[in-house]
């Protein structure tokens, strides 16, 4: 049996599509979660895709989080079950509070989209296994708020207890200490800015995204091994 | 009863928008020494007094119209 992984659709997300090919791509079966939905599929990880849910209205992810599918996501990480977030994915996931920090808008104030380089910094989680220890990894980010903010006492927190998955080799939006991906303490919730999605095919320039997309691959045959 | 809810970045958090309008704003010729950006939400709630009124919206601001790691808030009852 393939791997099972939900991929949630907000009113507005529009990476939902290129999340499920990726993901596809990659040897899994994703589900697509509409966000009226109340309960989950039978799903080993869930992915919140990029976008701009719900117009991006108040704050981004604001509204998204109180969508009931994402109770259910609540109800899904506290009993273990992976998350990741991308861009928008990762907003609402801060905002929802099942990551720390919050996304602001860019210091530059545009819209940037390109590719960036950044630096692994951990390789034990189930979203980067596939990653070499210190490996650079290009991805694009498309994003007008990806300013990722944490206070000192949270940012020394999240240093101290190595919550800072990916770094940017140059900073594209004023992120404070050039977070792009930061991991919650139980290890099984992880946002990042970077669309993985959007690099799985040399076509594209950078299969990089693979690493990422295919750790959670990984991690959800696993555990499914593990339960067999 | 109609309240308002003035949402501002907090003291030391980057307000890029803040900046573009000081900016702006002194190429216009004005002295502006800053300029911070917030939001305003006015709400007509459902009270019987004013302290039912505020305590609704201080649950409000709580869950959702700020964010307190970077937002503040004020509430004002009109």
């Amino acid at each position: 049996m393939k791997p099972r992984i939900g991929v949630l659709v907000f009113p507005g997300s529009n990476d939902d599509r290129d999340a499920a090919l990726a993901l596809e791509g990659l040897g899994a079966e994703a589900l697509m979660v509409w966000h009226g939905e109340a309960d989950l599929p039978d799903v080993g990880a869930v992915v919140l895709p990029g976008g701009f849910s719900y117009g991006d209205y108040l704050r981004c992810g604001a509204i998204a989080r109180f969508s009931p599918a994402m109770q259910a996501v609540a109800d899904f990480a506290a009993e273990g079950g992976l998350v990741l977030g991308v861009c928008n994915g990762f907003q609402i996931l801060c905002e929802a509070g099942l990551l720390p920090g919050a996304l602001r808008p860019n210091a530059s104030l545009s819209f940037v989209c390109r590719d960036v380089t950044m630096r692994v910094e951990r390789t034990d989680t189930h979203f980067t296994s596939r990653c070499e220890p210190g490996q650079d990894v290009t991805i694009p980010i498309k994003h007008g708020e990806g300013c990722f903010f944490a206070d000192a006492e949270l940012l020394d927190e999240l240093e101290t207890n190595e919550q800072v998955v990916l770094r940017y080799a140059a900073n594209p939006n004023g992120s404070v200490a050039d977070i792009a991906a930061v991991i919650n303490a139980e290890g099984n919730v992880m946002g990042l800015m970077p669309h993985p999605e959007h690099a799985v095919d040399p076509l594209v320039g950078s299969t990089d995204g693979a690493l990422v997309l295919g750790s959670v691959v990984d991690a959800v045959r696993e555990r499914m091994a593990v339960s067999a | 009863m109609k309240v308002s809810v003035l949402v501002r970045p907090k003291p030391g958090i980057l307000d890029p928008q803040g900046e573009a309008v000081e900016n702006s704003l002194r190429h216009l010729g004005f002295s502006v020494e800053a300029a911070r950006v917030g939001r305003l939400v006015d709400l007509e709630v459902e009270a019987t007094n004013e302290a039912e009124a505020r305590q609704q919206v201080e649950k409000m601001c709580a869950e959702l119209l700020a964010n307190p790691l970077i937002e503040s808030y004020e509430i004002e009852l009109q």
